[in-house]
């Protein structure tokens, strides 16, 4: 910390805040390491049966040879493709339905009971259907992470734009605006932070949806490795598996947060053309 | 030049339940660079007399007239100002000022020079790449009240326009936007709950009846005739007598 003449007492609050988020810190560190030592321990000395819970020796050595000779890479980029996939074209697609259902009330109103009738349905219920009409290909799993997100999406984003300041729309109405400039003008940028929230809950759906869809249709991916390692009961490949779907969870969350930094900080450009 | 008529004008609102007459049998003129304040209740439709005006509602019977020509739509000739500044935090200063010209497809370079010399003039020339949570209220209004005049615009409706404002900027940013106003000609209609804001403003006040509203008495203020800006109108003796009368009258309905 540079000197910032900050009198003793600010420097000493200061210092104590600084403390305190590095206690945060070192515990939650702490919390990580003791869960796989004791994990570690009570495995070798028999507490627990480690052909059943593995251990994190175990499971360090199952990443390795993944990573040496079973085609790590390949199985994380089939995941995180997929993934990104459906992703993007689920809040892509649930994004333009909502402007259909906001531009037309009539549209909104007949859809109403659909839309919440598919929110209900639990998607992975759809997943053997997927299976069927598209065969165990790269589709089916992407078909099934869109099913899960676009609904959502839909909804999450014409309540968000139903939300935007009926006075904002009144204003540039005044100034004689069409449908298609309060849209573009007021509705759209109006509704940024509400298309990063759903960003954010997408990134997750889309995941389950891809896991999901890999454990029905698929010869590659995590979710294939996580049914497959279950089948052989090869818990160290199936631990393996799980610890990095949690990591490329955390990356994919951490992607969106980046864009929304970058949006908030006065990123929001309007579609031009006037 | 423009004068405002109303002639005759009624309007229910329709719902389920019924419907609700809003206004009935106004009539009234407005006239070229006058400025006039509308009082009134809440729900009395004085803010619905400004939305006829810029054509964001039609009456259901009589006709609103500008310079002798029916509203029937938005219009070029007319400038809404809101409530509040409802500025678009997504927004620079400057384009939020230039937002009625985009919206109208006029945003030449010569048009954009002229705002840009309309924020240096009231006072916002370092500011037009700031975004609006960086400005303080008094200053967000007068970029509220130049995104309208840069339509150029021969008809303003101030619809409450400093309610958002705490007192002392009220006072202030109220004296400025007349003397903006009065120095650019403009006809002036302004809704308020405010007495001494209307009065201190006005060349008129119109005082209207609860629902369904109609024009119960006009009040001429001579001090804004005189020249008077509105801080000056506060302190004049005449200033009490218009405030009473008006008062008495809105207290009646009550």
């Amino acid at each position: 910390m540079p000197k910032n003449n900050f009198s003793p007492e600010h420097e000493r609050y200061l210092r104590h805040l600084r403390q305190k988020a590095f206690l945060v810190r070192i515990s939650q560190l702490l919390l990580l390491v003791g869960f796989f030592i004791l994990w570690e321990v009570a495995a070798r000395y028999g507490w627990i049966n480690a052909f059943i819970f593995s251990q994190p020796s175990k499971v360090w050595n199952a990443t390795i040879r993944l990573a040496t000779q079973g085609g790590l890479w390949k199985h994380l980029g089939w995941t995180v493709g997929e993934t990104v996939l459906g992703f993007s074209v689920g809040t892509f697609a649930g994004i333009i339905l909502a402007i259909l259902l906001w531009w037309s009330e009539f549209f909104a109103r007949v859809m109403d009971p659909y839309i919440v009738v598919l929110n209900s349905v639990p998607k992975v219920a759809l997943g053997p259907i997927f299976v069927v009409w598209l065969g165990t290909t790269i589709t089916a799993v992407i078909a099934m992470a869109i099913s899960i997100s676009i609904i959502v999406t839909i909804m999450m984003m014409h309540t968000g734009f139903q939300e935007v300041d009926p006075n904002k729309v009144k204003l540039v109405r005044t100034f004689g605006a069409t449908k298609g400039q309060v849209l573009r003008k007021v509705i759209i940028p109006a509704s940024v932070p509400t298309m990063i929230a759903a960003l954010k809950v997408n990134v997750g759906l889309s995941l389950v949806g891809t896991i999901v869809g890999e454990f029905l249709a698929s010869k590659a991916g995590l979710g294939y490795l996580i049914v497959y390692g279950g089948q052989v009961f090869n818990m160290s490949l199936v631990m393996a598996s799980v610890l990095l779907l949690s990591v490329i969870s955390v990356i994919l969350y951490y992607g969106v947060t980046l864009l929304e930094e970058r949006v908030g900080r006065g990123g929001v450009r309007e579609t031009h053309s006037a | 030049m423009a004068q405002v008529e109303f002639r005759n004008v009624g309007l229910k609102y329709h719902t389920v339940t019924g419907e609700v007459a809003a206004l009935t049998e106004v009539n009234l003129t407005i006239k070229d660079e006058e400025f006039v304040s509308i009082v009134g209740q809440s729900g009395c439709g004085k803010s619905t007399l400004l939305s006829l005006i810029s054509g964001l509602l039609k009456p259901t019977t009589g006709e609103v007239l500008i310079d002798g020509m029916a509203v029937t739509g938005t219009s070029k000739r007319v400038g809404y100002m809101l409530q509040q500044d409802y500025l678009f935090e997504w927004r620079t200063i400057l384009d939020n000022a230039l937002l009625g010209l985009e919206i109208r497809r006029e945003k030449t370079p010569e048009a954009i020079a002229e705002v840009r010399e309309m924020l240096k003039v009231y006072g916002l020339g370092g500011f037009e790449h700031y975004y609006p949570p960086q400005l303080s209220g008094g200053m967000r209004q007068r970029v509220a009240l130049i995104r309208t005049l840069a339509t150029r615009p021969d008809v303003l409706l101030l619809d409450e326009p400093f309610s958002a404002l705490d007192y002392q900027n009220r006072l202030s940013v109220g004296e400025e936007v007349v003397r903006i106003l009065r120095e650019r000609k403009k006809t002036v209609i302004m809704v308020t709950h405010d007495i001494p804001e209307a009065v201190s403003m006005a060349n008129r006040v119109v005082v209207m009846t609860p629902r369904p509203g109609t024009i119960r008495s006009i009040h001429k203020i001579k001090m804004c005739d005189e020249g008077l800006t509105p801080l000056q109108t506060r302190e004049a003796p005449q200033f009490r007598e218009y405030f009473t009368a008006i008062w008495k009258e809105l207290n009646a309905d009550a």
